[in-house]
């Protein structure tokens, strides 16, 4: 059964949800590489949680105004939204209050997810009784999926890794030493606010299959994974996209196996597998390889001749 | 000194009145001070006196609360790029997964921009500008494979790169060993008698009359400026370190007084 999955012969929708899963999972890789080398990493989780009001608010809109309250494009563009308003707070609050960064992300964080948590209260108390596909959004809900949504998610995929790929060099240059980058003319906030939009654009890609809770592993785990092999920052971010796709395509194509298994945590679980073996047997970074050394009293990684 | 902006020959960096810092207390007051071209001046003080965020003003990676500054009679703004800056080598990680030769790349970014591809000339422009620094051979190491002294020198060679008229270095000589120190020096001092000028944070109070030939001692706001000979005094020190300086270095100003 799991090497139909694999092959993509569980069926149309399985294929669907299997390439947009590997799509969506190369995106989130490559952006997260950045997202981590530039310290911003857990700014994917407030901005993951801070999606909910917006999705919640989405809907309620879209029925006041008669339409299907589930129509993805109308669900992302609201989950943009919140998602970008949560960005913009974390970073008022750590530059213009004494608040640290992480106090500031977990302030968010919890505020909007708390905002969406009962406004997703509103909406199941609505006697439309179409939401449920609401809450399928927390850890991503990939039965059922259609084909147009497969193919928003696919763009989506491809236009930020494109992106990302294109801002690269600058991405990297600012992370590795902002003071200089600003001294030299890069416009470091802008190119912050381009990571973090790519960020937005990866959560809200992920919604329907991995959701918004967890989408922050996708974004973290495949560039940490890639870490442990790589000491070039552009490889980094290529092999953290090869990770996050296989990650994606693995863990979509085991879910697609039982009914019951959900998507997005067996995504985020495959990943962290690659995690695990990265950590234990890459060749230089790695624990194992830092045991041997340091048994065979070569001490620690190898370092330059005078 | 003439008119700012009128000089047909005006001071590499005019500093009127900066001040600047984080939070509501300014590291730094009301500085003023004048560094004629083709000068190495040393900037002295004691821990805490707003060095580092002097020049991160200067270099433009910290706003000034208040004050102007002006590179070569221009308001900063429009003459950045005349300026390269060796920020201090503890300020990045060097664990970070970037090669000795990409860092010096950095310091093309106005010919590269967002989007332009690094081509053959300007790998060749950086590998050029490392060699200065007699680091050619280790282009293409990881930067965390280098010793301190190595790293400094690599700082040294982006800031060549930038193709600079004034240079600004934060303790370009902390760390390192006694050989790099040299070849730093013979460096700063090359670009010197190019009619560059240079701004180095110093700290080590033995060597400024050796290296520089001007000096700003700074405690929050100028205590002396001017020439080695005539501002370095033990005066000056003793109001700058307080009672903090242990032994005062036997200055070579004392004459001047």
């Amino acid at each position: 059964m799991l090497c139909q999955a694999l092959t993509l012969g569980l069926g149309y929708n399985a294929t669907l949800v299997t390439l947009g899963a590997a799509g969506l999972g190369f995106a989130a890789g490559v952006t997260g590489a950045f997202l981590v080398l530039r310290g911003r990493a857990l700014l994917g989780d407030a901005i993951g949680h801070a999606t909910l009001p917006g999705l919640a608010a989405a809907f309620l809109v879209m029925v006041a105004l008669g339409l299907d309250g589930r129509a993805l494009p109308g669900l992302m563009l609201g989950a943009a939204v919140s998602a970008a308003l949560g960005a913009w707070a974390v970073d008022r609050l750590a530059r213009r209050t004494r608040l640290p960064e992480d106090a500031a992300i977990g302030a968010v964080l919890s505020v909007f997810f708390g905002a969406g948590v009962v406004l997703l209260t509103v909406v199941q108390a609505l006697p439309t009784g179409r939401a449920a596909g609401l809450e399928s959004m927390l850890l991503g809900a990939t039965a059922g999926m259609l084909r147009d949504e497969a193919l928003t998610i696919a763009a989506g995929a491809v236009a930020v890794t494109l992106a990302a790929v294109a801002l690269g060099r600058s991405m990297l240059w600012s992370a590795f030493d902002p003071a200089f980058a600003r001294a030299a003319g890069l416009p470091v906030a802008g190119i912050d606010r381009a990571a973090t939009a790519l960020a937005v654009a990866v959560t809200v890609i992920g919604l329907k299959i991995v959701g918004l809770v967890l989408i922050v592993a996708l974004l973290i785990i495949p560039a940490a994974a890639a870490r442990f092999w790589t000491d070039r920052g552009g490889r980094m971010a290529a092999l953290a996209g090869a990770f996050g796709a296989a990650a994606g395509y693995v863990g979509a194509a085991i879910s697609a196996t039982a009914p019951a298994l959900p998507t997005g945590p067996i995504v985020v679980l495959v990943a962290t597998a690659v995690f695990a073996v990265s950590m234990l047997a890459a060749p230089r970074r790695g624990v194992l390889a830092r045991a041997l050394r340091r048994g065979a009293g070569a001490g620690p990684a190898p370092k330059a001749a005078p | 000194m003439g008119e700012p902006g009128r000089d047909t020959n005006p001071a590499a960096l005019a500093l009127h009145a900066i001040s600047a810092g984080y939070g509501d207390a300014p590291a730094i007051e009301a500085v003023g001070a004048s560094f004629p071209q083709g000068t190495m001046t040393a900037i002295v003080g004691p821990n805490g006196a707003g060095k580092s965020t002097l020049v991160k003003t200067v270099v433009g990676a910290l706003a000034p609360a208040a004050g102007r500054i002006e590179v070569f009679g221009q308001p900063l703004a429009l003459a950045r790029h005349r300026l390269a800056y060796v920020p201090q080598r503890a300020s990045v990680d060097w664990d970070f997964p970037i090669r000795v030769i990409d860092v010096v790349l950095m310091g093309l970014w106005r010919e590269l921009g967002l989007f332009g591809r690094v081509a053959a000339r300007h790998r060749a422009r950086a590998t050029e500008c490392l060699a200065l620094v007699g680091m050619e051979d280790f282009a293409h190491r990881q930067i965390g494979q280098l010793s301190g002294g190595q790293q400094q020198r690599v700082f040294l060679a982006r800031a060549l790169a930038q193709g600079a008229d004034l240079y600004l270095l934060d303790e370009p000589f902390a760390g390192v060993d006694a050989a790099t120190e040299a070849a730093i020096v013979a460096v700063l001092h090359r670009l010197r008698a190019e009619g560059r000028t240079l701004v180095a944070v110093h700290h080590d109070l033995a060597t400024v009359t050796e290296y520089f030939d001007r000096v700003l001692i700074l405690n929050r706001r100028p205590v002396a400026e001017g020439p080695v000979a005539r501002a370095f005094t033990n005066a000056a020190l003793a109001t700058a370190y307080g009672g903090r300086l242990p032994g005062l270095p036997a200055a070579a100003a004392t004459a001047a007084e």
